[in-house]
């Protein structure tokens, strides 16, 4: 309908999926240690969002979700981590954009190909472009950044194959009769 | 879970200032003492920032636990800097005077100093987040943003998320105790294949859930009209004052020091050791 501005139901969609990757962010985290670095749901839920509506919902969800919650939680917010976040579930929403994961049977090339995504996109924001703009902004020592990020992407890609694919399962079985009127708004 | 923290009504010259003008400045700020490697400036801007703290009236007892969460992970993070770079300093400053013991994490005055800025970093942020969350009214930032250039539609989702933050925290919490009456339990007495699944369950239902409620927000937004103009008017719309100049200005007068020292030192590092 509008090619420029975001649809009513996008509007919406990024208010409360940032509510709600907030709220798991800060209630369930299973810290591993290093600061900035934790298993983490909301990336599960970041990656439904970026499938259930688009690659621009997810990424706005996770950088208003993830600032307000540094602000928030912190104080302070760690604005390398922010973009990066964003850039994942954007990443993520446009490899999986075409493979139509949410429509139909869940097959198996479907959570492979839903995996795959995962990885790129967890490679692409937390090995190459959060330590980057960590060394760039805050000056930080590299291999310590390096070993941060690697860290959080064994532990983002782990967290989502089991549970992002159990939870993306989970809801293309629950799915209910409720959806007919969707095709209209595509 | 402990509450969220926010804004506080109360009356302060943080309080009356507009919304843009303190987002605004916390902008300009910010990228001041992100820009900036030099210890003078980080803190000017430090003490600057508490004055702010100061002059907001925020009770200590509203930050105390933030402010020692942020200097936990601000020791934990200096910490990590010198078990995996001890020597980092050394390689900024181009000069190495050694402190105390020998080899690889021999403790230099170039790496303390490092350290130093990083703390510093931590020390100017902090206050100048706190005063902004807690004096600035939610509302009055999201017509803010709109008027900083945000399109609309995005701070309009801005103020929709703190608008349901408080609903769905206490919708996750419910659906928590209901998971855990059907005997799927999160807590770290139950094994780790029935917390995947717990939380995989309760992740389903909030994504039910809201997937309902943004239907039903968004129809009703649509009956409204919501987003058919170029343009929107906010109930919280503010007007910028004199005050609200003033207090720009200075953090305009920061942000160019910064840059002027930046082209000063030939480079965002000030080296003293030179």
């Amino acid at each position: 309908m509008k090619k420029r501005t975001l649809a009513t139901r996008d509007v919406v969609a990024v208010g409360l999926g940032a509510a709600v990757f907030l709220i798991l962010f800060k209630l369930i985290a299973i810290p591993t240690g290093l600061p900035n670095t934790q298993v983490n749901v909301a990336q599960s839920w970041l990656s439904l969002v970026s499938i259930i509506f688009s690659p621009v919902v997810g990424a706005l969800v996770a950088i208003i979700g993830h600032s307000l919650n540094d602000a928030l939680s912190y104080g302070s917010v760690w604005w390398s981590w922010v973009i990066a976040d964003g850039l994942y579930a954007f990443v993520f929403g446009w490899l999986v954009k075409g493979a139509r994961l949410n429509k139909g049977r869940l097959s198996w090339k479907k959570i492979i190909w839903f995996n795959l995504s995962q990885l790129v996109a967890n490679l692409l924001a937390w090995v190459v472009l959060a330590p980057s703009l960590d060394i760039w902004i805050y000056a930080e020592p590299a291999n310590k950044v390096y070993l941060q990020g690697a860290l959080s992407t064994v532990v983002n890609v782990l967290s989502t194959a089991i549970i992002g694919t159990l939870l993306l399962k989970l809801y293309v079985n629950g799915r209910g009769q409720d959806r007919v009127l969707r095709e209209e708004d595509e | 879970m402990t509450a969220l923290f926010g804004y506080q009504k109360r009356d302060s010259y943080f309080h009356r200032l507009t919304a843009r003008a303190k987002l605004l400045g916390l902008i300009f700020l910010t990228v001041a003492g992100m820009l900036s490697f030099d210890a003078r400036f980080l803190v000017l801007l430090t003490v600057c920032a508490a004055f702010a703290l100061y002059r907001s009236r925020i009770r200590w007892a509203e930050i105390a636990w933030i402010v020692w969460l942020t200097i936990f992970f601000a020791i934990l993070n200096l910490v990590l800097i010198y078990v995996f770079a001890p020597q980092y300093g050394v390689k900024l400053f181009a000069d190495k005077t050694v402190l105390l013991g020998t080899g690889h994490y021999a403790l230099t005055s170039q790496q303390l100093f490092y350290e130093l800025l990083v703390l510093l970093k931590y020390a100017f942020s902090l206050p100048l987040t706190l005063v902004f969350l807690l004096t600035t009214q939610p509302s009055q930032l999201a017509a803010g943003l709109n008027r900083l250039g945000v399109p609309y539609q995005i701070a309009y989702a801005f103020s929709l998320t703190l608008r349901y933050l408080p609903t769905i925290q206490t919708e996750f919490a419910m659906t928590k105790k209901v998971q855990e009456a059907r005997g799927y339990t999160l807590g770290a007495d139950s094994s780790w294949p029935n917390r995947l699944l717990a939380t995989s369950r309760l992740l389903l239902s909030l994504v039910f859930a809201t997937l309902e409620k943004v239907e039903v927000i968004s129809q009703a937004m649509a009956l409204r009209r919501f987003g058919k103009g170029k343009r929107r008017s906010w109930y919280h719309a503010q007007h910028m004052g004199q005050q609200d100049w003033l207090f720009l200005l200075g953090t305009i007068v920061l942000l160019l020091l910064s840059i002027f020292l930046c082209q000063q030192n030939g480079g965002r590092f000030w080296n003293p050791f030179s």
